[in-house]
């Protein structure tokens, strides 16, 4: 199994990005299902979590719509021309139809019985696009094709926005740009309205969105000066008409009418939700501080719950009486990631930019943001063109205690600066701010860092940051001095050093902190961090260096820079000279903090592709060309929680940390040993149908009972324990929730689960080792929260009972390595078909 | 330096008055306006809105509504008390019966126009009887306390709605009594707030709409007394709202300027089903809009800002033309302003005073659109008041400026006016002759030896000027076949050979000074004369109409000219055709016989008879581009018209001398200084 998966690494897109192509969708059960990149997530609206993720596009899924003759079936276009119709309760795609070119939007009508709406470019001609009616043939197979297609509008526009469906499918509406057109399918007429091109005084008046009133003749659009108009009597090509209605300043993004619709909901930049009544202009409701610009509104079939979704990714649910009731955050796009990726070495989640002005701590593993915080404390004016402040740098002191964050607000004039240094609360479990530096440097800061030293966290710990003004800064605590401070040291600054004027871009310490080095333009200085003598200086003319790193370990005498005339250079800090070179323009340098492994990636002709070295060899340990198209801009090594077993020589690099990049899209990726199916099995969550019953005081005294039942029986026997667990084992489970027309005939099944009821040799092995890894850390389960927190609640129960004896304690014990025995039971058996 | 010296005059201090009410004919093309001030005013829709009467207003007679009955009779009522007909041939008040009930509110007249309903401020509803020569008293209806502020009529004649303060009362004609009594008050917060209701109109369907002081339009059903839709508006009130005949539109006006244009729509396509929609918002005035119409092809607003707004409904328009133009009237349509050429002086006409000025004057010269330093400043010479609550219907200043003449509804007068150094004496002519008053236009010969009259029954009266200070009456023209209509416009030749005169009917008689007898008659023209004027050289008469036709029309040959048949057969330019106010005035450079100076409202126009027409293809605004091109191309690019819009909006223009122009201006923002301030409104971005 191992051996034929490591053939390739494998580019995994994780997260960011801008995640949504279409209006998200809720089902008839109140879940709600997102076009996600490629993918097509379910989410559960009563507890946020990601439930499934569809994936089986090539390509960005750009439309899903219920099928309107199965509320339990999805159809979902992507760019890859192909509409795949899902049961999404299991997550299985049933049928897959190939059109052909690519589909940028898709609309279902329950009026038309077996066939949807697409957008398609037209052929031959460069960005037109036509609205075409796909026939889904009804023959039997997976993949099918649907060549059968019949145009209804030309010169349409490409966005989902552009186009709406009217009343029982009546009629169909587009617009683009300053033209509304709308076609009545039963007469064949095609009506063409226009609003005038002028650019007035007021802004332009183009259309950017469309909605239809679901029981009447009337149409709702949307315009870039911010105004909606109602449209009607639009069957006459004369005596149409019109209204307005204008809150917005800036355009509006998309509309929605309310199911019954009696009221319109809009939303824009202005991240303000605005519910119009009988489309009044005097009579509106507004749900404000949404967080960021509104993309997309959708609403349930049952007009209980709305859904925005927003340009930072960000999901918001709303309930009909316009309160704000849940929000479902991946990570959040920001403007500009300009902090770079950090990682917080407390929660080893990822940390940069997140909305305006906040700091997001993204967790990898749950897909999900732990918390946002407010660096800048500023209201955030949502309007185009205005200079507001914004975080640029931001760095963690090594065990996750300070926090530094630098903002700055651009002005050609006189730029505001601003350094923060942050003290994490153990009691309030969050990041106070201890010391505020107004302008730490005359002009931008180009980077900043704290000494890495473990053992000697306070007393040692110093903050150095660089800026344009040709210096850079060591910043140390000091006692404070004033009575009335409340806390007991802040943060001043120590020592200020330049070379030759040049501008200071780029520090960083040697790994036990003895070294500092500093880059000014083309040369790197060492300089010694506790005398601050400047001790040597590297360069490589002409290029200017755009990184540098010490290396790691045994590597520790090296330091790596790179230049921006593409060369990686080696030197070696006991002999001061350059150990090697290479012709390489690396736009990132990341160097693996638990081994000797760098990792740089180069931008060549248009690819981006990755190397990872180690400072003491001058050839590459491993080369990934094409790591993708677009630009990465940042990287990060994330340590794993633990080691993963990698059968490859190639990959051992990965094995304590796992490599996360974040291209100029902001799309995050990261690398994967594991095959395409491995990563699609599903994992205990996708099973979490059953498991995530919400918590429940029933629930908890259920999973008490059920504990304590299972702790008398493993007294009565081993034996009869290990049957009684194995039925939850994942291969039974898989078994049993597998829906029974895709599982593999009988005589093929029962063998692996005759095995699976085994005990095998082998677990014997795997219980060792976890058994080291169990006093390594107690964070390593990866259940689903709900069932972690029923532990806890065990654990607490058995807590008392210590007092009695060891045996109960004991027993619940090796109980977890019974458990953790079965996580590492072998289900592989589903990767074969 | 530039081709004329310009005096660019803004001391005109003109504020026209708001408008009260307005009342178009039913199936008809006329529409009638009346103003804060007490004048009425008649706009004929088929001369393109041409303002073709007027009926100068009187400080004793203030007017709250109007309307036609019995086909083309138009009443008045206002807080007088008094009903009043008015004599649309004469332009006066023909006669008036006194209401009975204190000040009148509202009038309205039924559907065929035989009965007059009016609402007092006692808070009866009387009617009257339309007969010939004047109404008759009827009846009272059922009366009850608070002002009726509304009427109308249902167009069955037998109910009548009116509106009243917190409620709205249906009568039945026949028996008098109230039928129903719907009450439309307004409740914040458990505090009972006064609800007026401004507006009133009774639909064939039943339903009674209303528009109130919290800025609602409420419909009703009358027989169940329920509310059936309600749309707020706006957050200030709703004064006024006008149906349309067809009943499928609404337009209302608020008191933040805005207009709203309501329209009954279907709900889906073909069902029966069928709501009123708000549809249209306007916003063209800075002030109360306290007056809307609604026109079978347009939406036409009045406020008191003076303005009053023709908006066309372009599903309505068969093609994109002069009708579909928006138009927009601050100022009369006739000139205020009279100009004393030799003299240098202007006279100003306001609504009961004249002020007589002198004009600066500056010995430098400069190059072209640069301003001149003055070495004597304009000077204010005279006011002349009037006695007595009528307004000036017109006036005049000679040529040589020591004569000024005006009129009132009653009264004539003539003043002597002696320049000594720098003391103005003004003395009244004693005797001056009883003549048919009033006069609706005087015109003074250009050696100031004598004036004309305009006035009713299409006679212009001959006065000799006798110095020192003296007339007497010489002649008195009347067309051969009989005119029942007023002279409202004059034109006499430079010569003192020839005087055009216009009616009310539209017909031009051209009549014979030297030997006081009729000349001859101008074709007739379908549509209203706008301006006209006879040529100091050719004795050609110029022609405006008020559909920015021009004609030129040879006095001795008694025919049209080459060139006027010329522009016939070529046709004028689209964009001139398309202008939406009429031609004011037109006067010539004695310099360039070729020349034809005239203006509107917004621009003021050279036309060179010598220069080819330009093509509906070549652009009629052309002289910023031909400023820009060599020699050789702009003589290419050359036409007719030589078109400036620096000086808006334009009074009046005239030519003093050869090279000096004087431009009488009035900017909109200087009188709207003079008006109360508009409801404080809450501007995004402010």
């Amino acid at each position: 199994m191992v051996a034929p998966a490591a053939a390739a690494l494998r580019v995994v897109r994780c997260g960011g990005s801008s995640l949504h192509g279409a209006r998200a969708v809720f089902s008839a059960d109140s879940y709600l299902l997102c076009a996600s990149g490629d993918f097509v997530k379910m989410y559960s609206v009563a507890t946020e979590e990601t439930l499934r993720v569809m994936g089986g596009h090539a390509d960005l899924v750009t439309g899903i719509q219920l099928n309107p003759h199965n509320h339990m079936q999805l159809y979902s276009s992507s760019l890859d021309g192909t509409i795949k119709l899902w049961d999404f309760m299991d997550g299985i795609p049933i049928k897959t139809f190939t059109v052909g070119s690519k589909l940028l939007a898709l609309y279902a009508l329950g009026s038309s019985e077996d066939s949807v709406f697409v957008i398609i470019p037209k052929s031959g001609e460069r960005d037109t696009f036509q609205l075409v009616s796909v026939k889904l043939t009804k023959a039997a197979g997976q993949d099918l094709e649907a060549k059968e297609l019949s145009v209804v509008l030309d010169g349409v526009d490409a966005s989902p926005k552009y186009i709406a469906f009217g009343r029982e499918g009546e009629y169909v509406a587009s617009v683009k740009e300053v033209n509304l057109q709308v076609y009545f399918f039963k007469q064949k007429q095609l009506n063409r309205f226009s609003v005038s091109a002028v650019k007035t005084k007021s802004g332009n008046n183009q259309f950017t969105c469309i909605a239809c009133h679901p029981t009447e003749d009337c149409i709702a659009t949307g315009h870039a000066d911010g105004k909606i108009r109602i449209w009607r009597n639009f069957y006459h090509k004369k005596e149409y008409t019109y209204s307005t209605l204008h809150w917005h300043h800036d355009t509006v993004m998309d509309l929605a009418f309310s199911v019954e619709g009696t009221s319109l909901l809009s939303g824009g930049v202005e991240s303000v939700l605005v519910l119009w009544h009988n489309q009044s202009d005097c009579q509106k409701d507004f749900l404000p501080r949404l967080g960021s610009p509104i993309e997309y509104i959708s609403l349930a079939s049952d007009g209980t719950l709305c859904c925005t979704l927003h340009t930072d990714n960000r999901i918001t649910i709303i309930n009909s009486n316009l309160r704000f009731a849940k929000s479902i955050q991946g990570l959040i796009k920001s403007a500009d990631v300009r902090t770079g990726l950090v990682v917080d070495p407390r929660t080893k989640a990822l940390v940069l930019n997140g909305e305006p002005g906040h700091l997001q701590f993204y967790c990898l593993q749950s897909d999900q943001q732990l918390f946002s915080l407010d660096i800048v404390q500023r209201q955030y004016i949502h309007q185009a063109g205005l200079n507001q402040a914004d975080l640029v740098k931001v760095a963690f002191s090594a065990q996750g205690k300070w926090l530094a964050t630098v903002e700055e607000r651009e002005e050609v004039t006189d730029p505001e600066l601003q350094l923060k240094l942050w003290f994490y609360d153990e009691e309030t479990q969050s990041f106070k701010l201890n010391t505020r530096i107004n302008m730490p440097h005359e002009d931008q800061i180009t980077d900043m860092c704290f000494r890495d030293m473990d053992e000697l966290e306070d007393d040692s710990l110093i903050l150095v940051t660089t800026g344009r003004d040709c210096v850079f800064k060591v910043w140390v605590m000091v006692e404070d001095t004033d009575p009335e401070a409340q806390q007991s040291v802040s943060w001043s600054c120590d020592f200020v050093g330049s070379y030759h004027n040049y501008q200071a871009t780029n520090c960083c310490f040697s790994e036990d902190g003895s070294l500092l080095a500093v880059s000014f333009e083309e040369t790197v200085t060492v300089w010694d961090s506790v005398t601050w003598d400047l001790k040597c200086t590297f360069c490589h003319p002409p290029g200017k260096i755009r990184n540098i790193c010490f290396g790691r370990l045994t590597c520790s005498k090296y330091l790596i820079g790179a230049s921006d005339d593409g060369f990686l250079c080696c030197w070696n800090l006991l002999s001061c000279a350059l150990e090697w070179s290479a012709h390489l323009n690396v736009l990132v340098l990341q160097p693996d903090p638990l081994s000797e492994h760098i990792a740089a990636v180069s931008w060549l002709s248009k690819e981006s592709s990755l190397f990872v070295f180690k400072p003491n060899e001058p050839r590459p340990i491993y080369i990934q060309r094409n790591l993708c198209r677009e630009k990465i801009q940042l990287a990060a090594f994330v340590p794993r929680d633990e080691p993963e077993t990698i059968g490859s020589e190639k990959y051992l690099w990965l094995r304590r940390s796992q490599l996360f990049f974040l291209t100029d899209t902001q799309e995050l990726m990261t690398l994967s040993t594991k095959s395409l199916q491995e990563r699609l099995t599903p994992t205990s969550k996708q099973l979490a149908v059953e498991e995530s019953i919400p918590m429940t005081p029933f629930s908890l005294l259920l999973g008490k009972h059920r504990r304590q039942q299972s702790q008398e029986d493993i007294d009565l026997g081993k034996l009869f324990v290990r049957n009684k667990r194995e039925q939850d084992s994942p291969a039974v489970k898989e078994l049993l929730h597998t829906p029974a027309h895709v599982l593999p005939s009988a005589s093929f099944l029962c063998p692996i689960f005759i095995n699976s009821l085994l005990i095998s040799k082998q677990n014997k092995s795997a219980e060792e080792v976890a058994d080291e890894v169990e006093m390594e850390s107690e964070k390593t389960e990866d259940d689903s929260d709900e069932e972690r927190d029923v532990t806890e609640m065990e654990q607490e129960d058995t807590s008392p009972l210590e007092l009695l004896g060891e045996t109960t304690c004991k027993l619940s014990k090796s109980q977890e390595k019974e458990l953790r025995k079965i996580r590492k039971m072998d289900y592989s058996w589903i990767s074969a078909f | 330096m530039g081709e004329f010296e310009v005096h660019r005059v803004r001391f005109f201090g003109l504020v026209p008055a708001g408008v009260r009410c307005l009342a178009c004919q039913p199936r008809g093309a006329r529409l009638a306006l009346a103003r804060t001030d007490g004048a009425v005013e008649v706009y004929n829709f088929a001369a393109n809105y041409f303002q073709e009467k007027v009926i100068p207003g009187n400080e004793a007679r203030s007017v709250e509504a109007l309307c036609w009955a019995a086909g083309d009779r138009l009443f008045g009522a206002g807080l007088g008390g008094e009903i009043a007909e008015y004599d649309l041939s004469r332009l006066c008040v023909a006669h008036s019966v006194d209401g009975g009930g204190g000040p009148i509110w509202s009038m309205a007249a039924n559907s065929s126009g035989t009965q007059l309903a009016i609402g007092c401020e006692d808070g009866s509803v009387k009617l009257f009887q339309v007969v010939p020569g004047g109404i008759q008293f009827e009846r009272n209806l059922d009366r009850r306390k608070g002002r009726i502020l509304c009427l109308s009529w249902h167009p069955s004649d037998t109910h009548i709605a009116a509106g009243s303060i917190d409620v709205l009362r249906v009568f039945n004609v026949s028996s008098g009594q109230t039928v129903q009594r719907i009450m439309v008050n307004y409740h914040v917060h458990k505090v009972k707030r006064e609800c007026i209701v401004w507006s009133i109109a009774f639909l064939s369907s039943g339903t009674v709409v209303t528009s109130d002081s919290f800025g609602r339009v409420q419909f009703w059903d009358w027989e169940r007394g329920t509310l059936e839709e309600s749309h707020t508006v706006s957050t200030s009130a709703v004064l006024s709202l006008s149906v349309s005949e067809e009943e499928d539109s609404i337009i209302v006006g608020t008191s933040t300027g805005a207009t709203y244009q309501f329209q009954l729509l279907p709900v889906k396509a073909g069902s029966l089903e069928k709501r009123w929609v708000r549809t249209k918002p306007f916003q063209y005035h800075t002030h109360d809009v306290r007056a809307v119409a609604h026109s079978s092809t347009a939406l036409i607003s009045g406020g008191l800002d003076a303005q009053l707004v023709i908006r066309p409904l372009m599903e309505k328009m068969q093609k994109k033309g002069y009708d579909a133009a928006l138009r927009k009237f601050t100022f009369p349509h006739r000139r205020l302003v009279s100009c004393a050429r030799k003299a240098r002086l202007l006279l100003f006409q306001f609504s009961q005073h004249l002020e007589l000025w002198r004009l600066g004057s500056t010995d430098e010269t400069g190059k072209d659109g640069e301003v001149l330093p003055l070495c004597r400043m304009p000077e204010h010479l005279v006011q002349l008041k009037s006695k007595g609550p009528e307004h000036i219907y017109c006036s005049c200043v000679s040529p040589c400026g020591s004569w000024v003449a005006y009129s009132t509804a009653s009264r004539f007068h003539l003043y002597r006016v002696e320049y000594k150094g720098d003391g103005v004496s003004v003395k009244k002519v004693p005797k001056v002759p009883k003549l048919l008053l009033p006069a609706y236009q005087l015109q003074f010969a250009s050696d100031s030896g004598s004036l004309f009259i305009a006035s009713a029954r299409g006679s212009v009266h001959v006065l000799q000027l006798l110095e020192p200070g003296g007339c007497k009456h010489l002649h008195m023209f009347r067309p051969p076949s009989g005119c029942p209509e007023a002279v409202y416009l004059l034109a006499v030749s430079a010569d003192g050979h020839w005087l055009a005169a216009v009616g009310g009917d539209w017909a031009i008689h051209i009549y014979n000074l030297k030997c006081f007898k009729h000349h001859c008659t101008v074709p007739m023209y379908n549509c209203a004369v706008t301006a006209l004027a006879i040529h100091p050289i050719t004795n050609n008469l110029v022609i405006a109409y008020s559909d920015q036709q021009l004609f030129e029309f040879s006095i001795p040959e008694k025919q049209y000219t080459a060139w006027s048949r010329m522009v016939q057969n070529s046709g004028l330019h689209k964009a001139w055709l398309e202008r939406d106010s009429p031609i004011t005035h037109i006067t010539f450079n004695p310099k360039n016989p070729s020349h034809i100076l005239l203006h509107d409202i917004y621009m003021f126009c050279v036309l060179d008879k010598s220069l080819p027409l330009p093509d509906n293809s070549a652009l009629l605004m052309n002289q910023s581009t031909l400023k820009q091109l060599p020699e050789t191309a702009r003589q290419r690019q050359l036409h007719a018209f030589k078109i400036c819009k620096k000086f808006q909006p334009l009074l009046f223009a005239d030519l003093l001398d050869e090279n000096c122009l004087v431009m009488v201006e009035r900017p909109i923002m200087d009188f709207k200084t003079q008006l109360p301030l508009p409801i404080q409104q809450k501007k995004f971005g402010t």
